[in-house]
């Protein structure tokens, strides 16, 4: 396994009781877990490649008991590993072996519904979908939709800037929040934002978002809440080519239609998800894809037409239009089936998360079933055509030996090939442990160091998710070094005024 | 006397900012100008400043695909440039820029002058603000390091959101040198109905209700008596979007706000105008007169109103459904009424103010940034420092001693 983690340290390990202690007077009862049976539930998180044990689990139930773990630890020297539901699917929330893994899991209340203000005040553990069922009674409903939603919590989607089937229409978390209150390292607690528009100052309510807990933790969100569209309808249209499939994403968007969903899938996905759910998708195309409008039915109505004016014109092999609400779920039944279909496929399977320029797709596709032939690995595709978001599932078999090590190069392969294209290296899944290694493909020296003195304004001791994100983590004192060159003036031919 | 530097290349951003470094000596950046009067006048104790790097001379718009919904341009574009050439392929920038050069008797601006300052219209209710649109940012830091972040795809999430931290930052962190933005659809139509003689209380509560319907508003504002072209006060909704949708939700609107009093509707031409008005504070933001922009729970727009006028005397206008009001000072007491302002808002919700324009004088005297409780100064001061620790970048422009 390639996986370099930092190398735990003796002196902390050491002193592991004497932090227990410290941590069971901040937070009583069981809200400690310190035993090896206990503690063995959080020892990985929805990357389950990687496991490790963490020091110690607390799981605190107040802002204050927060602010006084991250005090101790800041002057004890502690490395804290900040945890929701534990979906991740980059590691982010990957146990350090000398850290301790800080559970939010107890903050799982809705503390205010504002319908007049349109917004919702969450503990960081509620659920997504528990903010929608909380204000879906009343017509409203909470946008961002990561597929995980069931069990991922809001305080995970902030630290991630979570994403899902709907973002191209209502945008990522970083659109749909307000404001929050964190924790910094040094315990202080802090509001960023709040019921009204454009937090105040430099946008740390933007930073923070998609931060992957580095640099604080977040103890409160302060979410919008959209009324519900009325009416929704799907199209799922099948292509006899990616390249069509592609062309009608584009002149879907052209046409000035940007749909609620828009999602495509591979012949090995349409074929995995069919024979999972059996909801009709057709077996004879190269592309499917689904399309929901959503909105007033008279809109709904006129754009089913138009998207299927465009589709017909792109010689679609298949196109069927929902009918009923049994009908367009059904559609979203084998897409929302994709990943366990495909586990049925193989004893493991790798999930991907590259982002492209939407017209490389055919490109894309085409180099990444050369490499599939090159490692020897199967791979099946789902993508967000809308933002241009691919999930390619790399399927392998863990219990043979070197397959997980292929598959992880396969996967590297994949990312750089997105980053080739203009793309980037993840979309929605964050850069965790997972991708750690790769961000030098992407980013300079420079850029990564100023990324890094970022992480040094809130966390100078470097004690917040250690190993993540970062390949190699300068100490902030060198990174604040300058190297000055006085006296020179060198741009002769700079115009001046 | 000034001394102007005028890049052409991002290299020579850096060079210039990496010799202001080594030097200490503080720069004024800009594009054309046409801001300068937003913000503290700059300064930063002792040191003068000197220097300035224009980048208006790099400029040009370097991509774009409108399928992608991308485009990526030099910071120092002119922003009418971007939107006509977005607007020929029947595309818009969604998070509707308002000309602020006008607040202060100019005209025109460029991209990066506007995302630095994080402007935004009456759509960012439904559509956000220019944070909400910036996909990727290059830039040279007060270290003279020539960075960048995000990227030219929707959906990214590789790295801190530095491209959002620069937005809003009034070059206090870095220069400007590209800027990528997402792109959308311009609507096909629209139209705005327009309820009048509704009080400010009346019209929050109508607002409110309009945004909860799902008639997906796209503007909802509140304009004091004498400013549109109607003799009291006027409320307006906009709706838009493809025709046959638009004509629907314009009726169900007008039925929902039609039980509150007289409404007429405006067609799409003069919707445009109207919104075009609102969104460049015609009219309250007319003259010289002081001028705030708060940030407020929408709700709660109307009392804090009805707080600040019994003591202050002036003018508004709500847009943002009640969640930004723009305030006309008549008379005050010296500071415009910044001391009464920002204690009503923190009776009322929070929020914040920003003393958009007044003269030189008094931007000196009274805060015309939202002043930040202690570690929150704090913590924005080490993010500074963590871009710029000569503090040569626009030093004091935001925030005295950042």
């Amino acid at each position: 396994m390639p996986m370099l983690m930092p190398e735990p340290d003796a002196q902390t390990l050491a002193r592991r009781d004497e932090i227990v202690a410290a941590m069971r007077a901040f937070v009583p009862g069981e809200g400690v877990i310190a035993d090896e049976k206990g503690m063995s539930v959080y020892e990985s998180d929805g990357l389950t490649a990687y496991r490790q044990m963490p020091m110690i689990v607390v799981l605190p139930e107040t802002v204050a008991q927060v602010s006084a773990i991250m005090r101790y630890c800041n002057a004890n020297a502690v490395k804290i590993v900040p945890r929701g539901a534990g979906t991740s699917l980059s590691g982010g929330a990957l146990p350090a072996a000398d850290a301790i893994t800080l559970g939010l899991g107890k903050f799982n209340r809705v503390l205010e519904i504002d319908y007049a203000n349109r917004c919702a005040v969450v503990q960081p553990g509620v659920t997504n979908l528990g903010i929608t069922h909380a204000v879906e009674a009343d017509g409203f409903y909470y946008a961002p939709d990561p597929s995980s939603q069931i069990a991922c919590t809001i305080g995970g989607n902030v630290a991630e800037n979570s994403g899902g089937v709907h973002c191209l229409k209502y945008g990522l978390t970083t659109n749909n929040i307000l404001g929050i209150e964190m924790v910094l390292p040094d315990g202080e607690i802090m509001r960023l934002g709040g019921k009204h528009m454009d937090s105040e100052g430099y946008d740390l309510l933007g930073l923070m978002t998609g931060s992957e807990g580095l640099l604080g933790v977040i103890t409160e969100v302060t979410v919008r809440i959209l009324p519900k569209p009325t009416t929704a309808r799907a199209l799922m249209i099948g292509f006899g080519s990616s390249t069509a499939g592609g062309q009608c994403v584009a002149d879907i968007i052209g046409a000035g239609i940007i749909p609620g969903g828009m999602e495509m899938m591979d012949r090995p996905a349409i074929k995995a998800a069919e024979a999972f759910v059996q909801v009709g998708y057709p077996l004879d195309v190269e592309a499917l894809l689904l399309v929901e409008l959503d909105g007033p039915p008279v809109e709904v109505d006129y754009l089913i037409g138009r998207v299927r004016e465009i589709a017909e014109g792109l010689g679609a092999v298949s196109i069927r239009v929902s009918e009923s609400e049994d009908e367009r779920n059904q559609f979203w039944a084998g897409r929302k089936a994709a990943f366990p279909a495909i586990g049925r496929l193989t004893p493991d399977y790798y999930c991907m998360d590259g982002t492209i320029p939407r017209h490389r797709l055919p490109e894309v596709l085409e180099r990444m079933s050369g490499l599939s032939e090159k490692y020897g690995l199967g791979v099946a595709n789902v993508f967000h055509a809308g933002d241009g978001n691919l999930h390619p599932l790399i399927m392998y078999d863990a219990n043979k030996p070197g397959e997980l090590d292929r598959a992880e190069n396969f996967g590297s392969d994949i990312l750089r090939l997105c980053v080739e294209v203009g793309g980037v290296l993840t979309g929605e899944h964050g850069v965790g442990v997972e991708k750690r290694d790769l961000m030098s493909e992407v980013f300079t020296d420079d850029d990564l160091n100023q990324q890094m003195r970022v992480k040094c304004a809130f966390d100078p001791n470097q004690l917040l998710n250690p190993g993540k994100v970062f390949p190699t983590l300068h100490r902030c004192a060198e990174l604040g070094r300058m190297h000055i060159h006085r006296g020179k003036m060198p741009f002769p031919d700079l115009p001046r005024f | 006397m000034t001394e102007t530097f005028k890049p052409e290349t991002s290299a020579q951003v850096v060079e210039a900012i990496a010799w202001a470094s080594s030097e200490e000596t503080p720069l004024e950046i800009l594009g054309t100008g046409t801001k300068r009067g937003f913000g503290r006048p700059m300064g930063d104790g002792n040191r003068i400043i000197a220097h300035a790097v224009d980048l208006s001379g790099l400029t040009g718009i370097t991509l774009y695909e409108p399928e992608e919904l991308v485009l990526s341009a030099w910071a120092g574009t002119p922003l009418a440039e971007i939107e006509a050439a977005v607007a020929a392929k029947g595309q818009m920038l969604a998070f509707e820029p308002p000309r602020f050069a006008r607040l202060y008797g100019g005209d025109g601006g460029t991209l990066g002058g506007m995302i630095a300052c994080n402007l935004a219209g009456p759509r960012r209710i439904k559509a956000g603000a220019a944070r909400d649109h910036i996909l990727g940012i290059e830039a040279v830091t007060g270290r003279g390091d020539l960075v960048k972040s995000g990227g030219r795809v929707v959906k990214n999430v590789t790295g801190y959101d530095l491209s959002k931290l620069l937005t809003g930052s009034f070059g206090t962190l870095a220069a400007l040198t590209q800027i990528t933005i997402k792109v959308l659809p311009a609507a096909e139509t629209e139209e705005t109905i327009l309820l009048s003689g509704a009080t400010a209380a009346d019209a929050v509560e109508i607002m409110s209700a309009a945004l909860n319907s799902s008639n997906e508003v796209s503007g909802a504002a509140h304009l004091p008596a004498g400013l549109a072209s109607v003799s009291g006060p006027v409320t307006a909704f906009r709706v838009e979007g493809f025709v046959p949708s638009v004509a629907a939700r314009s009726e169900a609107l007008r039925a929902l706000v039609g039980a509150r009093g007289n409404v007429t509707t405006l067609d799409r031409e003069a919707s445009q105008a109207f919104w075009a008005s609102v969104r460049d504070v015609e009219g309250v933001g007319d003259g010289d007169a002081p001028l705030w922009r708060l940030s407020v729970t929408p709700d709660k727009s109307a009392d804090i109103m009805e707080a600040i006028s019994a003591r202050v005397p002036g003018t508004a206008l709500f847009d943002w459904g009640g969640g930004l009001i723009w305030f006309r000072v008549g008379s005050d007491g010296g500071d415009t009424g910044g001391a009464v302002i920002r204690e009503v808002l923190a009776a009322n919700g929070g929020g914040h103010a920003t003393l958009v324009r007044a003269p030189e004088d008094v931007r000196r005297k009274v805060d015309v940034f939202q002043p930040q409780p202690g570690p929150l100064a704090a913590l924005s001061a080490r993010v500074k420092e963590s871009f710029d620790p000569r503090h040569v970048l626009n030093p004091g422009r935001m925030y005295s001693g950042v």
